[in-house]
């Protein structure tokens, strides 16, 4: 697949990345060498192999239903820039 | 042109459990803001998902009371955008294997018939947190206590064919996951939260029209009214010559009305993946089978059962299977008095009446199963009349004493069927009421019929509302015809 800017400026702005003009046409040759595999791979024959959803051969573990989390709130907020009234504040977001 | 409309739900289900779905951090209502947001609820480096078994048992409840396959192996991914309530950056959801597979759930509508709705999927995911957007000096306020508490989202196919299905749809998942006690389904707290789905086509195509998407209409009255909305805006908009685009849009309460929130050009790239933090969830057939056996008597089933086994009308049957609290108490009033007829009448006549007047649930009412099935007794047994029983019942709801028994003693309520006594009263409103008899013989035998109603009361008034007023009503009749 033939990768154009405008893809990468999608992902970039997709991901909230910020990529100057130099960065995107460099990103365009490294994403197209990595599609380039990709395109490999497919040429494979995967008839009948069930799609993997994880590396590891193991299942999810399971946790009890209990409340073991106490109030670290305060702890919490000591990293935050700006809180208020316990709430974490952000800029405005309108939609 | 004649069109159809063609509605498809997708329904948010907060599951009551105790600890959220991926952490340890509590899921009570109301605390104080992000007083229960852990370090795997606000997303901080490191902090690592582990599955809640409880959540897991709940879809799996819901799945096995809709009759859909179970996945023996289902798989969280990760649904990615940006949104301060999302500290992540990420919801944890399942796209591609949900838990719950395709199933159905039986619809009733208001005139007693039935139909199928079809299950798509249900799948589970996390809550976001909430977003305060009162002024904080032109900052918004997150508070991620919700954040990570978890949902079942139940996806219908495209079946429903008019507001009224679709409100029957909503109220049938609700009567299931209360049943099943996997969410305490309070719309007005947000444990139920639906988009809506909506398209026209002209009656007769096979294709479906192009449909918006009413997101967060959270309860049972908006479901219609947004899509009675929705439904003439896009007709009026095709049959002036427009047509409808795929969007989402709001639904107004205050006015009534959807507004466009944003068309699919901006639609947002999710971009799927699964999610490497947790493994695939495998179920095996014991564990279904185990809870499957722990399963209640769904409301269909109660409803069917109430209708062929105890003579409801389909019409009971189904406002009483509707709540299982209702239901259950319905049950106990009936095995104490044994007329189901009777039981259904008072739980949702007189007892439903005082509930919905102190805006009490079932659940608190103050006069138990027991009382009222011991009341209905009395008066199946002629013990009081049915007048007496309406003082009685408000009586036992007063607190003014434990059994029907004692109020009718204390009262002295017992009906009097003695025919003596009966006739005396009778004698004796019939000598005190000269003008009223004259009346009676005077006039044409047709309306006489009427006027012996002012006899009947004041007969009635004379026992101080004990008499059988059937005994009444043919003594009076045949002593007042005797004079003519």
């Amino acid at each position: 697949m033939a990768l154009e800017e405008s893809h990468v400026r999608r992902a970039a702005h997709l991901a909230r990345l910020a990529v100057s003009d130099d960065q995107a046409s460099g990103f365009v040759e490294d994403l197209s060498r990595i599609l380039d595999m990709v395109d490999q791979l497919q040429s494979l024959d995967t008839e009948g192999v069930k799609p993997l959803a994880h590396p590891l051969d193991a299942t999810q573990r399971l946790r009890a239903d209990e409340v073991t989390e106490s109030n670290q709130r305060d702890t919490f907020q000591r990293c935050a820039p700006a809180v208020e009234n316990g709430l974490y504040l952000v800029p405005r977001v309108v939609e | 042109m004649q069109w159809e409309t063609v509605i498809g739900l997708e329904v948010h289900v907060q599951l009551a459990t105790r600890s959220k779905i991926f952490s340890g951090a509590s899921t009570a209502f109301g605390a104080e803001p992000n007083t229960q947001a852990c370090a795997v609820d606000l997303g901080l480096p490191g902090a690592l998902p582990v599955l809640n078994e409880q959540a897991v048992a709940m879809a799996v409840q819901f799945g096995l009371a809709v009759h859909a396959n179970i996945a023996e192996v289902s798989v969280f991914d990760r649904k990615n955008y940006f949104y301060p309530d999302l500290p992540k950056g990420y919801q944890t959801s399942q796209m591609h294997h949900p838990i719950v597979g395709p199933g159905d759930i039986e619809i009733t509508l208001e005139d007693g018939s039935t139909k199928c709705i079809r299950i798509h999927h249900a799948h589970l995911e996390e809550d976001a947190g909430k977003s305060l957007h009162e002024d904080f000096h032109g900052m918004t306020g997150i508070d991620l206590n919700r954040a990570g508490t978890p949902l079942l989202e139940i996806v219908s196919e495209p079946d429903m064919r008019s507001a009224k299905e679709a409100a029957a749809y909503l109220k049938a998942i609700h009567s299931i996951v209360t049943y099943l006690g996997i969410s305490d389904g309070n719309m007005a707290e947000g444990s139920m939260r639906c988009d809506v789905n909506v398209s026209v086509r002209p009656t007769g195509q096979e294709a479906f029209g192009t449909r918006a998407e009413i997101k967060n209409v959270n309860s049972f009255r908006f479901v219609e009214r947004a899509i009675a909305f929705e439904v003439e805006r896009q007709i009026e908009l095709i049959e002036d010559g427009g047509s409808v685009i795929q969007e989402t849009r709001l639904f107004d309460p205050d006015r009534d009305e959807t507004r466009s929130m944003r068309t699919k050009e901006e639609a947002n790239d999710y971009r799927y993946f699964p999610c490497p933090d947790l493994l695939p969830v495998v179920l095996d057939q014991a564990y279904l089978d185990h809870l499957r056996s722990q399963l209640p008597e769904l409301p269909a089933d109660k409803r069917e059962r109430f209708q062929n086994e105890l003579g409801l009308s389909a019409y009971d049957a189904n406002v009483i299977s509707a709540s299982r609290d209702m239901a259950e108490f319905f049950e106990a009033v009936h095995n104490e008095c044994g007329d189901a007829k009777q039981s259904a009448n008072w739980v949702q006549g007189e007892l439903s009446g005082a509930l919905n007047r102190e805006n009490l649930s079932i659940a608190n009412s103050p006069i138990s199963a027991r009382q009222l099935g011991e009341l209905i007794s009395r008066v199946l047994d002629d013990t009081i009349n049915g007048k007496a029983a309406k003082e009685v019942f408000q009586a036992l709801w007063n607190g003014q004493g434990e059994s029907a028994d004692d109020i009718i003693d204390a009262k002295g309520l017992k009906q009097v069927t003695d025919t003596g006594a009966i006739e005396a009263m009778i004698d004796q409103v019939i000598a005190d009421s000269p003008a009223q008899v004259a009346q009676y013989r005077d006039s044409e035998p047709e309306k006489r019929g009427k006027m012996i109603g002012y006899f009947v009361g004041q007969v009635m008034k004379a026992s101080r509302g004990t008499a059988n007023p059937q005994q009444v009503n043919g003594l009076l009749k045949e002593k007042l015809d005797a004079l003519l």
